[in-house]
Protein backbone atom coordinates (compact mmCIF):
# COMPACT_ATOMS: atom_id res chain seq x y z
CA UNK A 1 0.00 0.00 0.00
CA UNK A 2 1.03 3.42 -0.37
CA UNK A 3 1.95 5.07 2.83
CA UNK A 4 2.18 9.35 4.01
CA UNK A 5 4.20 10.06 6.96
CA UNK A 6 6.33 13.14 7.93
CA UNK A 7 9.67 11.66 8.40
CA UNK A 8 12.04 14.35 10.38
CA UNK A 9 10.21 17.45 9.40
CA UNK A 10 9.62 16.60 5.43
CA UNK A 11 6.66 14.62 3.90
CA UNK A 12 7.50 11.48 2.85
CA UNK A 13 5.91 9.09 0.72
CA UNK A 14 6.62 5.12 0.33
CA UNK A 15 4.96 2.80 -2.27
CA UNK A 16 4.40 -0.71 -2.21
CA UNK A 17 4.60 -1.16 1.82
CA UNK A 18 3.85 -4.76 3.01
CA UNK A 19 1.29 -3.75 5.97
CA UNK A 20 2.78 -6.61 8.24
CA UNK A 21 6.47 -4.76 8.16
CA UNK A 22 7.64 -2.45 10.69
CA UNK A 23 8.19 1.10 10.99
CA UNK A 24 11.68 0.39 11.49
CA UNK A 25 11.69 -1.48 7.93
CA UNK A 26 9.83 1.28 6.11
CA UNK A 27 12.64 3.82 7.41
CA UNK A 28 15.60 1.86 6.77
CA UNK A 29 15.03 0.11 3.45
CA UNK A 30 12.11 2.04 1.88
CA UNK A 31 13.02 5.55 3.09
CA UNK A 32 16.78 5.35 3.06
CA UNK A 33 17.30 6.21 6.98
CA UNK A 34 19.61 3.62 8.20
CA UNK A 35 20.16 5.43 11.98
CA UNK A 36 17.56 3.39 13.74
CA UNK A 37 19.69 0.06 13.93
CA UNK A 38 17.80 -3.45 13.82
CA UNK A 39 19.26 -5.82 16.37
CA UNK A 40 16.28 -7.76 18.26
CA UNK A 41 12.96 -6.81 16.36
CA UNK A 42 11.91 -7.79 19.30
CA UNK A 43 11.92 -4.33 21.63
CA UNK A 44 14.41 -5.64 23.87
CA UNK A 45 17.25 -3.68 22.97
CA UNK A 46 15.98 0.02 22.09
CA UNK A 47 18.18 0.48 18.92
CA UNK A 48 15.28 1.33 16.44
CA UNK A 49 14.21 3.24 18.79
CA UNK A 50 12.36 7.34 17.08
CA UNK A 51 10.06 9.46 18.24
CA UNK A 52 6.71 8.48 17.07
CA UNK A 53 4.09 11.86 17.35
CA UNK A 54 6.65 13.08 19.82
CA UNK A 55 6.85 9.85 21.70
CA UNK A 56 9.99 7.76 22.37
CA UNK A 57 8.45 3.92 20.62
CA UNK A 58 11.02 0.74 19.31
CA UNK A 59 10.08 1.38 15.66
CA UNK A 60 10.43 -2.27 15.18
CA UNK A 61 6.99 -2.74 17.07
CA UNK A 62 5.29 -0.39 15.33
CA UNK A 63 3.33 -1.92 12.13
CA UNK A 64 4.56 0.41 9.17
CA UNK A 65 0.13 0.95 8.49
CA UNK A 66 0.44 3.00 12.14
CA UNK A 67 2.36 5.53 11.23
CA UNK A 68 0.38 7.09 7.91
CA UNK A 69 0.01 10.43 8.86
CA UNK A 70 1.85 10.76 11.77
CA UNK A 71 5.16 12.81 12.24
CA UNK A 72 7.90 10.64 13.09
CA UNK A 73 11.25 11.71 14.22
CA UNK A 74 14.50 9.55 13.84
CA UNK A 75 18.32 10.16 15.26
CA UNK A 76 19.24 11.77 11.39
CA UNK A 77 16.50 14.40 12.59
CA UNK A 78 18.35 15.28 15.91
CA UNK A 79 21.14 17.75 14.07
CA UNK A 80 19.77 21.23 13.25
CA UNK A 81 21.36 22.57 10.26
CA UNK A 82 24.23 20.66 10.51
CA UNK A 83 25.07 20.94 13.94
CA UNK A 84 24.99 18.23 16.06
CA UNK A 85 22.49 17.74 18.93
CA UNK A 86 24.12 18.94 22.44
CA UNK A 87 23.49 14.78 23.75
CA UNK A 88 24.95 13.54 19.99
CA UNK A 89 28.25 16.30 20.90
CA UNK A 90 28.11 14.75 24.32
CA UNK A 91 28.30 11.15 23.41
CA UNK A 92 30.99 12.11 20.62
CA UNK A 93 32.96 13.69 23.96
CA UNK A 94 32.75 11.32 26.75
CA UNK A 95 33.35 8.31 24.41
CA UNK A 96 30.25 6.82 24.88
CA UNK A 97 30.45 4.88 21.34
CA UNK A 98 32.35 1.76 20.82
CA UNK A 99 30.38 -0.44 17.87
CA UNK A 100 28.18 2.12 17.98
CA UNK A 101 24.93 -0.20 17.04
CA UNK A 102 23.27 0.78 20.24
CA UNK A 103 23.87 4.29 20.18
CA UNK A 104 21.23 5.99 17.42
CA UNK A 105 18.74 4.27 20.06
CA UNK A 106 20.38 5.34 23.38
CA UNK A 107 20.87 8.98 21.62
CA UNK A 108 16.84 9.37 21.18
CA UNK A 109 16.13 7.80 24.51
CA UNK A 110 18.47 10.14 26.10
CA UNK A 111 17.21 13.05 23.80
CA UNK A 112 13.73 12.68 25.34
CA UNK A 113 14.56 12.55 28.79
CA UNK A 114 16.47 15.76 28.88
CA UNK A 115 13.80 17.43 26.26
CA UNK A 116 11.03 16.04 30.06
CA UNK A 117 14.05 16.05 33.35
CA UNK A 118 16.46 19.08 32.39
CA UNK A 119 18.53 17.96 35.29
CA UNK A 120 18.26 14.14 35.47
CA UNK A 121 19.48 12.14 39.00
CA UNK A 122 21.36 8.96 38.02
CA UNK A 123 18.16 6.99 38.89
CA UNK A 124 16.33 9.03 36.53
CA UNK A 125 18.83 8.49 33.59
CA UNK A 126 19.01 5.10 34.52
CA UNK A 127 15.31 4.16 34.11
CA UNK A 128 14.81 6.41 31.02
CA UNK A 129 17.75 3.86 29.33
CA UNK A 130 16.26 1.03 30.59
CA UNK A 131 15.37 -0.24 27.33
CA UNK A 132 18.59 0.28 25.59
CA UNK A 133 21.23 -2.47 25.52
CA UNK A 134 24.46 -2.00 25.01
CA UNK A 135 26.80 -4.95 24.47
CA UNK A 136 30.09 -3.04 24.52
CA UNK A 137 30.52 0.23 26.67
CA UNK A 138 29.76 -0.83 30.14
CA UNK A 139 27.45 1.96 30.14
CA UNK A 140 29.58 4.20 32.46
CA UNK A 141 30.52 6.27 29.49
CA UNK A 142 26.76 6.34 28.65
CA UNK A 143 25.90 7.70 31.57
CA UNK A 144 29.15 10.57 31.58
CA UNK A 145 27.57 11.43 28.44
CA UNK A 146 24.03 12.02 29.85
CA UNK A 147 25.32 13.94 32.46
CA UNK A 148 27.50 16.12 30.08
CA UNK A 149 24.17 16.63 28.11
CA UNK A 150 22.24 17.76 31.03
CA UNK A 151 24.25 20.64 31.80
CA UNK A 152 24.69 22.31 28.54
CA UNK B 1 -13.77 6.11 6.45
CA UNK B 2 -13.10 2.35 7.31
CA UNK B 3 -10.33 1.91 4.24
CA UNK B 4 -8.98 -1.32 3.32
CA UNK B 5 -5.88 -2.51 1.31
CA UNK B 6 -4.98 -5.56 -0.55
CA UNK B 7 -1.04 -5.98 -0.14
CA UNK B 8 1.30 -8.10 -0.41
CA UNK B 9 2.17 -10.88 1.87
CA UNK B 10 5.87 -11.88 1.75
CA UNK B 11 7.34 -15.06 3.54
CA UNK B 12 9.00 -13.27 5.98
CA UNK B 13 11.87 -15.47 6.44
CA UNK B 14 12.49 -15.37 3.44
CA UNK B 15 10.93 -12.17 2.05
CA UNK B 16 13.86 -10.17 0.16
CA UNK B 17 14.14 -12.42 -2.61
CA UNK B 18 10.76 -14.94 -1.95
CA UNK B 19 8.02 -14.35 -5.26
CA UNK B 20 5.71 -16.52 -2.04
CA UNK B 21 3.37 -13.75 -1.76
CA UNK B 22 -0.40 -13.31 0.37
CA UNK B 23 -3.04 -11.20 1.00
CA UNK B 24 -2.93 -8.94 4.12
CA UNK B 25 -5.89 -6.02 4.66
CA UNK B 26 -4.97 -3.72 6.66
CA UNK B 27 -8.18 -2.35 8.27
CA UNK B 28 -8.13 1.35 9.69
CA UNK B 29 -11.16 2.37 11.35
CA UNK B 30 -11.42 6.10 12.75
CA UNK B 31 -14.35 5.21 14.85
CA UNK B 32 -15.38 2.20 17.51
CA UNK B 33 -18.58 1.70 15.30
CA UNK B 34 -16.24 1.05 12.47
CA UNK B 35 -13.90 -0.92 14.14
CA UNK B 36 -16.76 -3.30 15.21
CA UNK B 37 -18.33 -3.46 12.10
CA UNK B 38 -15.20 -4.51 10.42
CA UNK B 39 -14.72 -6.99 13.41
CA UNK B 40 -18.13 -8.28 12.81
CA UNK B 41 -17.55 -8.82 8.76
CA UNK B 42 -13.36 -10.28 9.44
CA UNK B 43 -13.58 -11.86 12.50
CA UNK B 44 -10.40 -13.21 11.09
CA UNK B 45 -8.45 -9.83 11.30
CA UNK B 46 -6.20 -9.43 14.68
CA UNK B 47 -6.57 -6.54 16.43
CA UNK B 48 -3.50 -4.64 16.90
CA UNK B 49 -2.76 -1.35 19.32
CA UNK B 50 0.68 -0.66 21.36
CA UNK B 51 1.52 -3.78 18.68
CA UNK B 52 4.35 -5.04 21.46
CA UNK B 53 3.35 -8.56 21.41
CA UNK B 54 1.84 -8.58 18.06
CA UNK B 55 4.58 -6.95 16.20
CA UNK B 56 6.69 -9.54 18.09
CA UNK B 57 4.65 -12.29 16.43
CA UNK B 58 5.22 -10.44 13.11
CA UNK B 59 8.52 -9.80 12.95
CA UNK B 60 9.12 -13.62 13.69
CA UNK B 61 6.99 -15.15 11.55
CA UNK B 62 4.80 -16.69 14.34
CA UNK B 63 1.71 -15.19 13.03
CA UNK B 64 0.33 -14.83 9.58
CA UNK B 65 -2.85 -12.93 10.13
CA UNK B 66 -5.36 -11.85 6.68
CA UNK B 67 -5.85 -9.15 8.15
CA UNK B 68 -4.89 -6.74 10.69
CA UNK B 69 -7.11 -4.39 12.17
CA UNK B 70 -5.08 -1.08 13.41
CA UNK B 71 -7.23 0.24 16.75
CA UNK B 72 -4.70 3.57 17.19
CA UNK B 73 -6.91 5.61 15.10
CA UNK B 74 -9.87 5.15 17.00
CA UNK B 75 -10.29 8.42 19.88
CA UNK B 76 -11.88 6.90 22.05
CA UNK B 77 -10.41 3.88 22.42
CA UNK B 78 -7.11 6.29 24.04
CA UNK B 79 -9.86 8.22 26.55
CA UNK B 80 -10.00 7.57 30.67
CA UNK B 81 -13.00 8.88 32.16
CA UNK B 82 -14.98 8.96 36.02
CA UNK B 83 -17.82 6.42 35.94
CA UNK B 84 -19.79 8.83 38.14
CA UNK B 85 -19.30 6.80 41.78
CA UNK B 86 -15.72 7.55 42.07
CA UNK B 87 -14.45 4.64 39.43
CA UNK B 88 -12.69 4.84 36.59
CA UNK B 89 -13.61 3.79 32.87
CA UNK B 90 -10.14 3.08 31.29
CA UNK B 91 -10.45 3.71 27.70
CA UNK B 92 -8.49 -0.39 26.29
CA UNK B 93 -5.80 1.89 24.24
CA UNK B 94 -4.37 4.74 26.85
CA UNK B 95 -0.74 3.20 27.41
CA UNK B 96 1.14 2.33 30.85
CA UNK B 97 3.02 5.88 30.39
CA UNK B 98 -0.67 7.73 30.63
CA UNK B 99 -1.82 5.27 33.32
CA UNK B 100 1.82 6.28 35.72
CA UNK B 101 1.36 9.81 34.87
CA UNK B 102 -2.36 10.63 34.60
CA UNK B 103 -3.90 8.10 37.02
CA UNK B 104 -0.95 7.24 39.67
CA UNK B 105 -3.10 8.74 42.38
CA UNK B 106 -6.45 7.15 41.58
CA UNK B 107 -5.18 4.18 40.89
CA UNK B 108 -2.46 3.31 42.39
CA UNK B 109 -1.96 -0.75 42.04
CA UNK B 110 -2.36 -0.27 38.56
CA UNK B 111 -0.01 2.44 38.17
CA UNK B 112 2.62 0.16 40.14
CA UNK B 113 2.19 -2.36 37.97
CA UNK B 114 2.49 -0.03 34.83
CA UNK B 115 5.61 0.90 36.06
CA UNK B 116 7.43 -2.91 35.59
CA UNK B 117 6.10 -2.98 32.57
CA UNK B 118 9.03 -3.56 30.05
CA UNK B 119 10.62 -0.11 29.63
CA UNK B 120 9.67 3.30 28.82
CA UNK B 121 9.45 2.93 24.74
CA UNK B 122 7.11 -0.52 25.93
CA UNK B 123 5.23 1.65 28.21
CA UNK B 124 4.64 4.44 25.80
CA UNK B 125 2.70 2.11 23.68
CA UNK B 126 1.99 -0.86 25.63
CA UNK B 127 -1.97 -1.05 26.75
CA UNK B 128 -4.16 -2.62 29.13
CA UNK B 129 -6.51 -3.75 26.19
CA UNK B 130 -3.35 -5.17 24.75
CA UNK B 131 -2.30 -7.28 27.94
CA UNK B 132 -5.62 -8.37 28.16
CA UNK B 133 -6.26 -9.11 24.46
CA UNK B 134 -2.76 -11.71 24.82
CA UNK B 135 -4.33 -12.88 28.12
CA UNK B 136 -0.43 -14.26 29.34
CA UNK B 137 -0.66 -15.56 32.35
CA UNK B 138 1.97 -13.42 32.85
CA UNK B 139 0.78 -10.27 32.22
CA UNK B 140 1.12 -7.61 35.07
CA UNK B 141 -2.03 -6.02 34.65
CA UNK B 142 -4.13 -9.12 35.50
CA UNK B 143 -3.33 -9.77 39.04
CA UNK B 144 -4.08 -5.80 39.98
CA UNK B 145 -7.42 -6.10 38.17
CA UNK B 146 -8.20 -9.20 40.13
CA UNK B 147 -6.90 -7.85 43.14
CA UNK B 148 -8.90 -4.39 42.66
CA UNK B 149 -12.61 -6.29 41.26
CA UNK B 150 -11.95 -4.50 38.11
CA UNK B 151 -14.55 -5.37 35.37
CA UNK B 152 -13.18 -5.61 31.36
CA UNK B 153 -16.11 -3.94 28.71
CA UNK B 154 -16.50 -6.28 25.88
CA UNK B 155 -18.42 -5.16 22.59
CA UNK B 156 -19.69 -6.11 19.46
CA UNK B 157 -22.17 -5.35 16.66
CA UNK B 158 -24.41 -7.81 18.69
CA UNK B 159 -23.50 -5.39 21.78
CA UNK B 160 -21.49 -4.51 25.26
CA UNK B 161 -21.18 -6.86 27.83
CA UNK B 162 -18.88 -6.58 31.01
CA UNK B 163 -17.33 -9.14 32.32
CA UNK B 164 -15.49 -9.12 35.70
CA UNK B 165 -11.55 -9.66 35.09
CA UNK B 166 -11.86 -12.84 37.23
CA UNK B 167 -14.49 -14.58 34.72
CA UNK B 168 -12.56 -12.81 31.60
CA UNK B 169 -9.35 -15.51 31.73
CA UNK B 170 -10.30 -19.32 31.15
CA UNK B 171 -6.90 -21.04 29.95
CA UNK B 172 -3.13 -19.99 28.66
CA UNK B 173 -3.51 -17.33 26.66
CA UNK B 174 -7.09 -17.80 26.08
CA UNK B 175 -10.39 -15.80 27.01
CA UNK B 176 -13.97 -15.27 26.82
CA UNK B 177 -13.53 -12.74 23.78
CA UNK B 178 -15.25 -13.61 21.36
CA UNK B 179 -14.17 -13.52 17.56
CA UNK B 180 -16.29 -10.41 16.41
CA UNK B 181 -15.66 -8.43 19.94
CA UNK B 182 -13.33 -5.62 20.64
CA UNK B 183 -12.18 -4.62 24.36
CA UNK B 184 -13.39 -1.22 24.82
CA UNK B 185 -12.43 -0.39 28.29
CA UNK B 186 -11.35 -1.40 32.16
CA UNK B 187 -14.18 -0.23 34.71
CA UNK B 188 -11.85 -0.30 37.77
CA UNK B 189 -13.56 1.03 41.35
CA UNK B 190 -12.75 4.10 43.03
CA UNK B 191 -10.63 3.69 45.91
CA UNK B 192 -8.35 5.45 48.83
CA UNK B 193 -7.11 2.81 50.19
CA UNK B 194 -3.78 0.87 49.99
CA UNK B 195 -2.96 -1.15 46.99
CA UNK B 196 0.20 -3.08 46.57
CA UNK B 197 1.88 -4.44 43.47
CA UNK B 198 4.85 -6.25 43.45
CA UNK B 199 6.92 -8.93 40.35
CA UNK B 200 9.82 -10.91 41.06
CA UNK B 201 12.14 -10.39 37.68
CA UNK B 202 16.12 -11.22 36.83
CA UNK B 203 15.91 -7.24 36.50
CA UNK B 204 14.25 -4.39 37.41
CA UNK B 205 12.97 -3.48 34.04
CA UNK B 206 12.33 -5.61 30.82
CA UNK B 207 11.55 -8.58 32.55
CA UNK B 208 8.53 -11.06 32.31
CA UNK B 209 7.48 -11.96 35.81
CA UNK B 210 8.78 -15.39 37.12
CA UNK B 211 5.60 -14.49 39.37
CA UNK B 212 3.70 -11.66 40.97
CA UNK B 213 1.31 -10.98 43.39
CA UNK B 214 -1.41 -7.67 44.04
CA UNK B 215 -3.31 -6.77 47.06
CA UNK B 216 -5.98 -4.30 47.47
CA UNK B 217 -7.40 -3.28 51.02
CA UNK B 218 -11.33 -2.72 50.29
CA UNK B 219 -12.54 -1.17 54.02
CA UNK B 220 -15.44 0.16 52.92
CA UNK B 221 -16.46 -3.71 52.64
CA UNK B 222 -16.10 -3.92 56.63
CA UNK B 223 -19.69 -3.19 56.84
CA UNK B 224 -21.19 -5.35 54.71
CA UNK B 225 -19.45 -8.14 55.48
CA UNK B 226 -17.90 -9.01 51.94
CA UNK B 227 -14.28 -9.49 51.36
CA UNK B 228 -12.07 -6.85 52.89
CA UNK B 229 -9.15 -8.33 51.22
CA UNK B 230 -8.45 -8.16 47.20
CA UNK B 231 -5.75 -10.62 45.98
CA UNK B 232 -4.35 -11.24 42.50
CA UNK B 233 -1.45 -14.19 41.54
CA UNK B 234 0.30 -13.63 38.07
CA UNK B 235 2.76 -16.24 36.32
CA UNK B 236 1.55 -19.01 38.74
CA UNK B 237 -1.03 -20.86 36.82
CA UNK B 238 -2.30 -21.54 33.79
CA UNK B 239 -4.70 -18.24 34.21
CA UNK B 240 -3.89 -15.27 36.58
CA UNK B 241 -5.54 -16.54 39.48
CA UNK B 242 -7.64 -15.12 43.57
CA UNK B 243 -6.30 -16.35 46.37
CA UNK B 244 -9.30 -16.77 47.81
CA UNK B 245 -8.69 -18.93 51.08
CA UNK B 246 -6.06 -16.01 51.79
CA UNK B 247 -8.19 -13.39 51.89
CA UNK B 248 -11.15 -15.05 53.73
CA UNK B 249 -8.81 -15.94 56.44
CA UNK B 250 -7.76 -12.18 56.07
CA UNK B 251 -10.78 -10.95 56.17
CA UNK B 252 -11.75 -12.38 59.17
CA UNK B 253 -8.47 -11.73 61.07
CA UNK B 254 -9.48 -7.70 60.20
CA UNK B 255 -12.77 -8.07 61.40
CA UNK B 256 -12.47 -9.98 64.56
CA UNK B 257 -9.72 -7.90 65.80
CA UNK B 258 -11.71 -4.89 64.87
CA UNK B 259 -8.51 -3.54 63.00
CA UNK B 260 -10.62 -1.41 60.42
CA UNK B 261 -11.64 0.98 62.92
CA UNK B 262 -8.60 0.60 65.29
CA UNK B 263 -5.15 -0.41 62.96
CA UNK B 264 -2.69 -1.90 64.90
CA UNK B 265 0.12 -3.73 63.54
CA UNK B 266 -0.20 -6.81 61.95
CA UNK B 267 1.04 -10.03 64.24
CA UNK B 268 3.59 -11.91 62.23
CA UNK B 269 1.96 -14.98 62.10
CA UNK B 270 -1.01 -13.51 60.41
CA UNK B 271 1.11 -12.21 57.74
CA UNK B 272 2.70 -15.56 57.56
CA UNK B 273 -0.29 -17.29 57.33
CA UNK B 274 -1.55 -15.22 54.80
CA UNK B 275 1.70 -15.69 52.62
CA UNK B 276 1.13 -19.71 52.94
CA UNK B 277 -2.16 -19.05 52.02
CA UNK B 278 -1.53 -17.56 48.82
CA UNK B 279 1.20 -19.91 47.69
CA UNK B 280 -1.24 -22.50 48.28
CA UNK B 281 -3.43 -20.71 46.16
CA UNK B 282 -1.20 -20.92 43.35
CA UNK B 283 -0.39 -24.04 40.85
CA UNK B 284 2.54 -22.60 39.04
CA UNK B 285 4.73 -24.91 36.62
CA UNK B 286 8.68 -25.31 35.75
CA UNK B 287 9.73 -23.55 32.99
CA UNK B 288 13.01 -21.73 32.33
CA UNK B 289 12.05 -18.96 34.09
CA UNK B 290 11.79 -20.79 37.48
CA UNK B 291 10.78 -23.82 39.05
CA UNK B 292 7.06 -24.38 40.62
CA UNK B 293 8.73 -24.72 44.16
CA UNK B 294 10.63 -21.30 43.39
CA UNK B 295 7.33 -19.55 41.99
CA UNK B 296 5.10 -20.63 45.24
CA UNK B 297 8.30 -20.19 47.81
CA UNK B 298 8.52 -16.12 46.21
CA UNK B 299 4.70 -15.83 46.00
CA UNK B 300 4.32 -16.33 50.00
CA UNK B 301 7.73 -13.69 50.59
CA UNK B 302 5.05 -11.47 47.63
CA UNK B 303 2.22 -12.03 49.50
CA UNK B 304 3.63 -11.25 53.43
CA UNK B 305 5.82 -8.18 52.18
CA UNK B 306 3.12 -6.64 50.40
CA UNK B 307 0.76 -6.76 53.14
CA UNK B 308 2.83 -5.30 55.15
CA UNK B 309 3.39 -2.81 53.21
CA UNK B 310 0.00 -2.33 52.25
CA UNK B 311 -1.27 -2.42 56.07
CA UNK B 312 1.26 0.05 56.83
CA UNK B 313 -0.06 2.48 54.67
CA UNK B 314 -3.71 1.78 55.93
CA UNK B 315 -1.84 2.59 59.26
CA UNK B 316 -0.28 5.81 58.98
CA UNK B 317 -3.52 7.03 57.11
CA UNK B 318 -6.04 5.77 59.75
CA UNK B 319 -4.01 6.73 63.11
CA UNK B 320 -0.30 7.21 64.12
CA UNK B 321 -0.25 4.62 66.75
CA UNK B 322 0.38 2.23 64.48
CA UNK B 323 3.96 1.15 65.38
C1 LIG C 1 10.36 -5.94 25.26
C2 LIG C 1 9.01 -6.24 25.82
C3 LIG C 1 8.82 -6.23 27.19
C4 LIG C 1 7.56 -6.51 27.73
N1 LIG C 1 7.43 -6.49 29.08
C5 LIG C 1 6.22 -6.76 29.61
C6 LIG C 1 6.05 -6.73 31.03
O1 LIG C 1 6.99 -6.43 31.78
N2 LIG C 1 4.82 -7.03 31.52
C7 LIG C 1 3.77 -7.35 30.72
O2 LIG C 1 2.68 -7.60 31.23
N3 LIG C 1 3.91 -7.39 29.38
C8 LIG C 1 5.10 -7.11 28.81
N4 LIG C 1 5.25 -7.15 27.45
C9 LIG C 1 4.11 -7.56 26.63
C10 LIG C 1 3.25 -6.39 26.10
O3 LIG C 1 3.97 -5.19 26.12
C11 LIG C 1 1.99 -6.20 26.93
O4 LIG C 1 1.21 -7.38 26.92
C12 LIG C 1 1.13 -5.04 26.44
O5 LIG C 1 0.15 -4.75 27.39
C13 LIG C 1 0.48 -5.31 25.09
O6 LIG C 1 -0.25 -4.15 24.73
P1 LIG C 1 -0.26 -3.64 23.22
O7 LIG C 1 -1.22 -2.51 23.14
O8 LIG C 1 1.10 -3.40 22.73
O9 LIG C 1 -0.88 -4.94 22.52
P2 LIG C 1 -0.84 -5.47 21.02
O10 LIG C 1 0.46 -6.11 20.73
O11 LIG C 1 -1.33 -4.43 20.08
O12 LIG C 1 -1.97 -6.61 21.16
C14 LIG C 1 -1.80 -7.70 22.06
C15 LIG C 1 -2.95 -8.69 21.87
O13 LIG C 1 -4.18 -8.12 22.26
C16 LIG C 1 -5.06 -8.01 21.16
N5 LIG C 1 -5.71 -6.71 21.34
C17 LIG C 1 -5.11 -5.50 21.54
N6 LIG C 1 -6.03 -4.55 21.78
C18 LIG C 1 -7.23 -5.16 21.74
C19 LIG C 1 -8.58 -4.71 21.92
N7 LIG C 1 -8.87 -3.44 22.22
N8 LIG C 1 -9.59 -5.61 21.79
C20 LIG C 1 -9.31 -6.92 21.52
N9 LIG C 1 -8.07 -7.41 21.36
C21 LIG C 1 -7.04 -6.54 21.47
C22 LIG C 1 -4.21 -8.17 19.93
O14 LIG C 1 -4.93 -8.71 18.84
C23 LIG C 1 -3.16 -9.12 20.44
O15 LIG C 1 -3.64 -10.43 20.44
C24 LIG C 1 6.48 -6.83 26.88
C25 LIG C 1 6.66 -6.83 25.50
C26 LIG C 1 7.91 -6.53 24.96
C27 LIG C 1 8.09 -6.52 23.49
S1 LIG D 1 15.38 -3.70 17.21
FE1 LIG D 1 13.67 -2.72 18.08
S2 LIG D 1 14.06 -2.95 20.16
FE2 LIG D 1 15.66 -4.11 19.30
S1 LIG E 1 28.66 0.52 21.61
FE1 LIG E 1 28.43 -1.49 20.87
S2 LIG E 1 26.44 -1.99 21.60
FE2 LIG E 1 26.79 -0.11 22.53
Amino acid sequence: MRLNLTVNGEPRQADDVWEGESLLFLLRERLGLPGSKNACEQGECGSCTVYLDGTPVCSCLVAAGQAEGRAVRTVEGLAEEGDLDRVQRAFLEAGAVQCGFCTPGLIVAAHDLLARVPDPSDGEIREALAGNLCRCTGYEAILDAVRTAARR
Amino acid sequence: MCTTYSVTWYDTTTWYDSEEIREVDFLRPSSMAEALAAKAERPDAVPIAGGTDVMVELNFDRTRPDALLDLTGIAELAEWSDTGDGGIRLGAGVSYTRIITELGQRLPGLAMASRTVGSPQIRNRGTVGGNLGAASPAGDTHPVLLATGASVELASTRGLRTVPAEEFYVGVKRSVLAPDELITAVLLPGTTAPQQFSKIGTRNAMVIAVCSFAIALHPEQAATGNSTVGTGIGSAGPTPLRATEAERFLTAELANADQWTSPRALDDSVRRRFGDLVAAAASPIDDVRGSAAYRRHALAVLARRTLGWAWWDYCLERTSRCA
